[in-house]
Formats: C-alpha cells, structure tokens, sequence
C-alpha cells in the first residue's frame, strides 16, 4: 500500500519572489522577536505615557480655556516633548539594538544570510528597520499624533497655521534622532559577538561624550565644545530644526557635520564587517 | 563527460600574503561531486568563491551557467550552502529557523513553512521541529544546517564538512541523505570533505585539491583504476629500508594506521603473480621477511595520497 503522504524530500514547483524583498522579511521577523518579549513590549507600552499625558494636556488647553495659560501649548510643547522621548530612544536602542548583528555574529549566522539571494545592503536595511520601526514609534508617531490631536481637540487649523514648520519639524527631529541612533548602534552591534558588550559600547559612547563635553565645559566655562558630545549635537540640531536658540554655542553646522560624521562612519564599519566570511591577513 | 554545473577558470584568491586558490581551473559534473583535500588545501574557499563572498583576485567562475561576479543572487538563488562551523540563526525553533530562511530565499510564506516542515522531517528532525535550535546537539545542529540549504529546493547544494562532529549513527544517517538527495531526488551537490569514505560513499566523481591547486580530478572509479594492482603487504624488518628499495623498484608504497602497508604496483599487469614476485624480490633484496601479501582494491586513499604526493 503506498502511503498517503510521502515524507521523504520533495522538489518545489511553486512560485518563488525575486523582488528583493528580503529586508522587510528580516525586519519583521525582527521585530516580532523583540515584541515577544513581554519587558520590551512593557517598555514599549510605557513610552507612550509622555504622549498620553500631551494628549491630556492639549486636551485642556483646547477646552478649558483658564486652564490654557497653565497648559500653554506651543511649538516648544513638542520640542520638549521630543526631548523627553529621547530617554526612551536611548533604552529601546541599547536593548533592540545590540543583538540586532552581533548575535548574528555570535552564531555564525551571516553566512547563513549571506548564502541566500540577498544582499548585504537587504541584511543591513533589514536590521536597520528594526530599529528603526521602534524608534519611529517612540518619536515620530507620537509627535505627529500630538499635532493631529492638538487639531482635533482645538477644532480649527489656526495653530498649525501660525506654526506651519511643525510638521516637517517633528519629522526631521525625529529623523534625526532615530539615523543617529541606529546607525550607531548597529555598527557597534557589528563589531562585536557579544550583545552586552555592544550594549555597553553604546552606553560608553553616549555618556562618556557627554562627561568630556561637561569636562571641558567646567574647565573652558563655555559650551564650544559641545560637539565633543553625541546628545548634545543632536539636541543643537533639534533646536534649530524647531527654531528654537541653540542651547550651546557650537554652531548647529558644526554639529551638524559631526552626526553626519558619525552616521557616515557607522556604515563604512557595517560594510567592512557584514561580510559571508571573515578574512584574516 | 555530462553536463557542468560548475566551471572555474584560472581562479586565483589571496588572504594577504596566502594565495588561497592558485589559478584554479575546474569542471564540475552534475551529480555528486566530492572535493578532497587536507585541511588548508582550499576547498572552503572555492565554495566561499562560488558563492561570491570571497572575490577571486582573477578568472571567471560559473555556476548552473551564471557567472557568479555578473548574477550573484540569480545563483544563490539556485544554491544551498551547508556552511563547516555551527551556524544557526539565534532565538528561533527549528521549524521558524528553516521557514525564515525559505523566505529569505524567495519563497512564499506559507510555502515556506509547508517546506520547512517537509524538510525538517526528511532530515529527521520532525519531533524536535519546535525546539529551541540553541539546545540542539551537534549532530542536530548539522542537521538543521542540511535542512535550512535544502528549503527552498535548490538545483546544486554545496556541503561543508557535513559529518563534522557527528556520532557514527548520525554520520551514517547523515550520509544516507546526501546519497538520496543525489542518486534519488536529482539534486546536484558537491560535497567538501577530508574524510574519504564519506566522499566514495555518497559522490560519483571527485576533485582533489591540495596547496590551492587542483591535483587531479574525475570518476571515482577512473581514478581508483584497475583492480588487483594494490597490494597489502606486511612484512619483518626495516621497513624504511623495504620503502626506499620498492621506490627505487618504480613501486609506489605507503603505510597506514595499522601494520599493514599498501604498495602499488603501476603499469599494466605482466602477467599471473608477476606482481607478487616483484614485491618478493623487492623484499629479498631489502633483507625484510614477507609475512602477509595480498591483492587489495584500490580506495579513494590511494587516489587521494597518491593526488597529493604522500604515497
């Protein structure tokens, strides 16, 4: 009797995708695998509170007019209101971010990858896009949201009308925040096969900038140097992408082409260390 | 000979200073082709080459007809590569592991996950499909490495050292697969190996290289040649002695493991027992007493020692 099914090794004679869409599998998969972690999504969860309590807060202004003088809303609210997501973009990069190549690298995975029909471009951008997806999340999305309520809740386009800048301001804030971040990391993540020590050399590079700067700071009594620090550059940047002063006097431009600097750097190093084999001279 | 599926033209691949493949020219048929070699020899590196994650520093290599520099993904699209060391993609069960990489090679999702359930028990892994890939045994992890090569079908697999690590059962299933993928279920693949038995047991043709060079290349059964003109041969006395006299005879010698040697007899055969009485004469003159003589069937060893110049 034959049987019903046959187990044994079958030819595929279905339809196979050539589009390049490799990348989006590997980011989705990627994401899914953090979002299955429950103290992730938790963090994931409780960065949105500083969007719930603008919300609150937009809310009141726009119907409570006493309230109004108190709750002012202005294009400040959302400056500020980017500045307070910065913490969660630090977490949510050091904790999605690290593993995202160096895990990879611990299991000899690249060559795996690598020996698919994709290129090491898809792998990166693949692994960018985790990130990416998360930090967008915590930046992009809730500041745009925010002024869609402030709309919503007001009832008139009168704000956005006296603030047309806002929209493509919290956008390219946002960006800014968000390149800066991943980049960075997922070149650290590359090169290293431990997730923790990645981890840390992020941690480092973020604190330790921010500690020279402070450093020399106290012993020059200016803020020239601010762009010896990575926070500090991109919170230049955000300033003035927001039209607000610039908090130190390091010219945005000056710090400006540090963080470009700095993104450039990162994908020299994913293009030297995303490779299907490592070559020892 | 049939039909290639792989074509190299003076290759050449430097690390630095170590030239890696040394202007390379090779044909591989369709079939099972084993790629011989000690270790350091350059195998790795035509298969990393044929790949395209090693950059030749000139030659052309082909693959099922495509250039590989000009069409990179075309051919890995029609590859599988079982890579030597443990490879797994972290954080996922078998079944996730075999299905993403399905994807990531162009198939369907729901494609994907049917093949990598198909897949996964013809590699004999169905019961442990939804374990944690990072508890797996060694053997496992070979298995799974067979598995993720194989999901998306591909028309030529290139197998690392795919017995490495494994127990003699595993080795053998192992083995058993490889054969049928060849012999049974049309998939052309050339299988990279030190191990000779595995080599003769599951391919038909074989290249063998040694210092980044090819040293000979053909059917098995081509190069292992005439039956009857090997002999075991174990003898009392100087044994260096009885070697340098059966070199200096135009005999070829070499010593195994055990106490028994190997001696090669080149040439047509003289005649009934000419052969034997050579080797006695040899003997007689070195001052070595014969203890044991016997006609052997030549192994893929001698073609292998005799390729790399240790007989």
């Amino acid at each position: 009797m034959s049987p019903i099914h046959d187990q044994s090794y079958r030819r595929y004679q279905g339809a196979r995708n050539m589009s390049g869409s490799a990348w989006a599998v590997i980011a989705w998969s990627g994401i899914r695998a953090m979002l299955a972690k429950r103290a992730y999504l938790g963090l994931v969860i409780f960065s949105w509170v500083p969007f719930i309590v603008n919300a609150v807060r937009i809310y009141v202004a726009a119907n409570y007019p006493q309230a109004g003088a108190f709750f002012g809303i202005s294009a400040i609210t959302f400056r500020q209101f980017l500045e307070s997501q910065s913490v969660f973009v630090f977490f949510m990069t050091v904790w999605a971010g690290a593993g995202l190549i160096a895990n990879d690298r611990r299991a000899n995975a690249l060559q795996i990858y690598l020996s698919k029909p994709l290129l090491r471009s898809e792998y990166i951008g693949g692994k960018l896009a985790v990130l990416v997806a998360f930090l967008v999340n915590v930046t992009l999305i809730p500041g745009v949201l925010l002024i869609l309520l402030q709309i919503a809740f007001s009832g008139s386009f009168d704000f956005i009308r006296a603030n047309a800048f806002l929209v493509p301001a919290v956008i390219l804030g946002s960006l800014v925040q968000v390149i800066v971040a991943s980049t960075t990391m997922l070149a650290l993540s590359s090169l290293s096969k431990s997730s923790r020590y990645a981890a840390l050399l992020y941690t480092g590079a973020i604190f330790f900038t921010d500690a020279v700067f402070g450093a020399v700071r106290v012993i020059t009594g200016n803020t020239r140097m601010a762009w010896l620090s990575i926070s500090a550059n991109m919170g230049q940047v955000t300033d003035v992408i927001f039209r607000q002063t610039p908090k130190y006097e390091t010219p945005w431009i000056v710090s400006l082409m540090v963080l470009l600097a700095l993104v450039a750097v990162s994908i020299s190093v994913l293009e030297r260390r995303v490779r299907g084999v490592e070559v020892v001279s | 000979m049939s039909e290639s599926v792989v074509t190299l033209d003076r290759v050449s691949v430097t690390y630095g200073k170590q030239r890696a493949l040394r202007d390379v020219s090779a044909v591989f048929p369709k079939g099972a082709v084993g790629l011989l070699g000690p270790n350091g020899a350059g195998k790795s590196t035509m298969l990393k080459s044929l790949l395209g994650f090693v950059k030749p520093d000139s030659g052309t290599l082909n693959v099922l007809g495509l250039n590989v520099a000009d069409k990179p993904l075309e051919v890995r699209a029609r590859l599988g590569y079982m890579p030597e060391s443990e490879a797994h993609i972290p954080g996922m069960n078998a079944v996730s592991l075999v299905a993403y990489c399905g994807q990531l090679s162009g198939l369907p999702k729901a494609d994907a996950m049917q093949r990598a359930h198909e897949v996964l028990y013809y590699v004999g892994l169905g019961e442990a499909r939804y374990r944690n890939v990072e508890t797996y045994s060694t053997g496992m992890k070979q298995r799974i490495k067979l598995a993720q090569a194989l999901v998306h079908d591909p028309d030529l697999l290139f197998l690392d050292e795919p017995t490495n690590g494994m127990d003699p059962k595993g080795r053998d299933e192992m083995l058993e697969l490889i054969r049928d993928l060849a012999h049974n279920k049309g998939v052309n693949l050339i299988l990279s190996s030190h191990l000779l038995p595995d080599v003769e047991y599951t391919c038909d043709h074989v290249v063998v290289m040694d210092k980044g060079t090819v040293a000979t290349f053909g059917t098995i059964e081509a190069l292992k040649g005439p039956a009857g003109r090997v002999y075991e041969v174990r003898v009392k006395g100087e044994l260096p002695t009885f070697i340098a006299a059966l070199k200096a005879a135009g005999l070829e010698a070499s010593e195994t493991d055990e106490d028994v040697m190997r001696v090669f007899v080149p040439g047509v055969p003289a005649g009934s027992g000419e052969d034997q009485q050579r080797i006695c004469g040899v003997a007689l003159s070195a001052g070595v007493q014969i203890r044991h003589l016997k006609p052997s069937l030549p192994t893929l060893e001698d073609v292998f020692a005799r390729a790399i110049g240790e007989a």
